[in-house]
């Protein structure tokens, strides 16, 4: 699949004070002479804290891990999560389209993306906020259909449910991810037919929801700040 | 059915204590040190005679896999790397492993290099799971500052650093040398085999790749001994089973079986049965998108274990990742579904896979809108041929047995709206 840089590219890029110890801290993870290895965690900061991937942001990368620019470049247009094109200013939504959320209702959720964001996936909605695109198998097939906004999945939703989501979005709230249709995580809808003992609930949520109710980081842009890299492993 | 005193995940749903308190009160981590000490040796027979299978498709016996590393060390190190790039379509039980049972995963780790001899293990994790990975990366902190792994991990004097790193959607760094260009900061494009990883994987060193989940089982199958996990299940399928149900039945859900439980037991006891009933089940993938599509007439009675079905279905278990399709499915379309993403998906390496890919994605959508002749269908099923086994890694043969598989059961439907949709263009012609 063809994938190309946008025409028009930002003058620089710069990772902010704690995204840059944060990636001095993700190079330590490889052995001497192997920090290449850390070039898509590297890249993927650089897009948290951008919303996209841009020249000057690969470029710098690559001078980081000392790697030629070209090889930075290849990285960064195989791998489908590098957005090489602006997004929207308040969530990329990404609708999963593979066969089982196929089967249980995705293209009405891209209808609904159609209508209420942009005719086309890639493109910024009119008011600038949004965009989306249709995305191989996210690996929630039994939360199907769902889509993943930011850094979380948005799961078992309906065409009226979603629709209301990306109204939130749009209106600059950031709506509470995981099963939306009062499911904990990936149990059967109707009740537990296993682990039925234990010692019961640990929490309200699942992990997921946890996390992002956490960190509160759900659809913002990463500076940093929220969870940091702890390095405790020893330097080989 | 499988007790619930028989499951290895016992928080698979995550509604009990998620911490290494809460791992640690159901029987994780408890003393670990006293597996290591019975030696590498024992650790590698034990897995043997457990009759664990790989869990990420292929179902490779895990610990003949293991007794492939190198014994002692030529300098190199060794390393361990567990495939956590769970993208198969219709498969999600490596993310629940991940979120509400990380310390299953991250003791395995430990337990796993040692075996091996590799003081360093990474997990490659899919790009899209990020809150899964933020769960795993608590626990692998919360097991470095208590001591369980480290410098003197468990206090068994063993050195052990497990490192978690990503990858950014691509399909095929689940492929096992994929994953290894793909975490040395490559494209991640499948290498030639031989040499294979346990003679030269990761930066040239002996390296074994396993999924998840036969990492995961490994210290509850060594705790409870070899003889407990063979007993579920037929001869040589045994232990138990993650399944991932999705598609159109009553409650999709991921749950922990026994090998070789029939289909039908496993629907009607978790999921609460097909939707609108069996007579109107039209098929299903046993084994995640890359095996071959199954009748439901003859998947009712099916055992879900790796030789039933590839033996008398012609299909497989793959991951275990289920996806049923009922009477209101287009199963043609659904198929044209599963060639667009191998399509999206071919990394380009390969002739046959990188243009046999989109071919065969285009002639499925002709075949969906009845736009084709009837000849086409052999034609497609010959490219299909050329395609698998022509390729480095799987990808190709993945793609192409989907198609192979609707074409050899669902022929008379696709026959049908070929006739239908030429007749209409007939019918259109005359009474202009």
């Amino acid at each position: 699949m063809l994938r190309r840089l946008h025409p028009d590219q930002p003058e620089s890029f710069a990772f902010s004070p704690e995204n840059q110890k944060w990636a001095e801290a993700q190079m330590t993870k490889y052995p001497e002479g192997r920090e290449a290895s850390a070039i898509i965690p590297l890249l993927w900061r650089a897009q948290e804290q951008e919303g996209w991937l841009s020249r000057p942001a690969i470029e710098l990368v690559a001078d980081m891990l000392n790697m030629a620019h070209i090889r930075a470049l290849e990285v960064a247009t195989f791998y489908f999560m590098f957005q090489l094109q602006p997004v929207g200013s308040a969530a990329h939504v990404q609708v999963c389209g593979t066969l089982s959320c196929m089967l249980c209702g995705a293209e009405d959720l891209i209808e609904v993306c159609k209508e209420r964001i942009s005719p086309t996936a890639h493109t910024v909605s009119k008011d600038g906020k949004l965009s989306w695109e249709e995305v191989e198998c996210l690996g929630a097939c039994a939360n199907a259909p769902m889509a993943q906004i930011g850094k979380d999945y948005y799961e078992d939703l309906s065409s009226e449910r979603f629709a209301e989501l990306i109204e939130d979005l749009r209106n600059g709230s950031a709506p509470i991810p995981g099963p939306q249709n009062g499911r904990f995580s990936v149990e059967p809808a109707i009740g537990l037919t296993s682990l039925l003992e234990g010692e019961g609930a640990g929490s309200a949520v699942n992990k997921s929801v946890a996390l992002a109710k956490k960190f509160k980081d759900t659809i913002k842009k990463i500076d940093g700040t929220e969870a940091n890299l702890s390095v405790n492993w020893e330097k080989q | 059915m499988l007790k619930d005193q028989d499951r290895i995940f016992t928080n698979i749903y995550g509604m009990h204590d998620r911490s290494l308190s809460g791992a640690r009160a159901r029987g994780h981590w408890d003393n670990t040190a006293k597996i290591i000490k019975k030696g590498r040796d024992w650790i590698v027979d034990e897995m043997k005679a457990s009759g664990l299978r790989g869990r990420g498709g292929a179902g490779f016996p895990t610990g003949l896999k293991w007794s492939f590393m190198p014994k002692e060390s030529d300098g190199r190190p060794a390393y361990l790397v567990v495939n956590a790039d769970e993208s198969e379509p219709g498969t999600c039980k490596d993310r629940e492993i991940m979120r509400h049972d990380p310390h299953s995963l991250v003791e395995g780790c430990l337990i796993a290099s040692f075996a091996m001899n590799a003081n360093v293990c990474y997990i490659y994790i899919r790009g899209e799971y990020i809150r899964e990975r933020e769960a795993l990366q608590a626990a692998i902190d919360e097991a470095y500052e208590a001591g369980l792994i480290g410098k003197n991990a468990s206090k068994s004097g063993w050195k052990f650093d497990l490192f978690l790193h990503h990858g950014a959607g691509a399909y095929i760094c689940g492929e096992e040398t994929a994953l290894l260009e793909s975490l040395e900061g490559k494209k991640g494009m499948p290498r030639m085999k031989p040499p294979f990883p346990a003679g030269a994987g990761l930066y040239g060193c002996p390296t074994t790749v396993n999924n998840v989940e036969s990492i995961a089982v490994v210290p509850t199958i060594l705790r409870r001994g070899a003889d407990w996990f063979s007993k579920f299940g037929r001869e040589n399928n045994a232990g138990t089973k993650l399944f991932a149900i999705s598609g159109h039945v009553n409650h999709p859900c991921v749950v922990e079986e026994e090998m070789s439980i029939p289909f039908e037991e496993l629907i009607e006891r978790h999921c609460g049965g097909i939707r609108g009933g069996w007579k109107n089940l039209k098929a299903v993938i046993p084994g995640g998108a890359s095996v071959p599509c199954v009748r439901g007439g003859e998947m009712r009675e099916a055992l879900m274990d790796f030789d039933y079905l590839r033996g008398e279905l012609g299909s497989g278990l793959g991951t275990a990742a289920v996806i049923v399709m009922d009477q209101s499915t287009d199963v043609i379309k659904a198929i044209w579904r599963l060639s667009k993403f191998y399509k999206h998906e071919s990394c380009g390496q390969c002739t046959p896979c990188r243009e046999g890919t989109g071919w065969m994605m285009r002639v499925m959508e002709r075949l969906v809108n009845g736009d084709a002749d009837p000849s086409e269908i052999d034609m497609l099923l010959d490219v299909t041929k050329q395609v698998e086994g022509h390729t480095i890694c799987a990808l190709g043969d993945a793609a192409a047995w989907p198609i192979q598989g609707l074409i050899k059961n669902f022929r008379d439907e696709i026959e049908d709206r070929l006739k239908n949709q030429s007749s209409m263009q007939n019918s259109l012609v005359a009474a202009q």
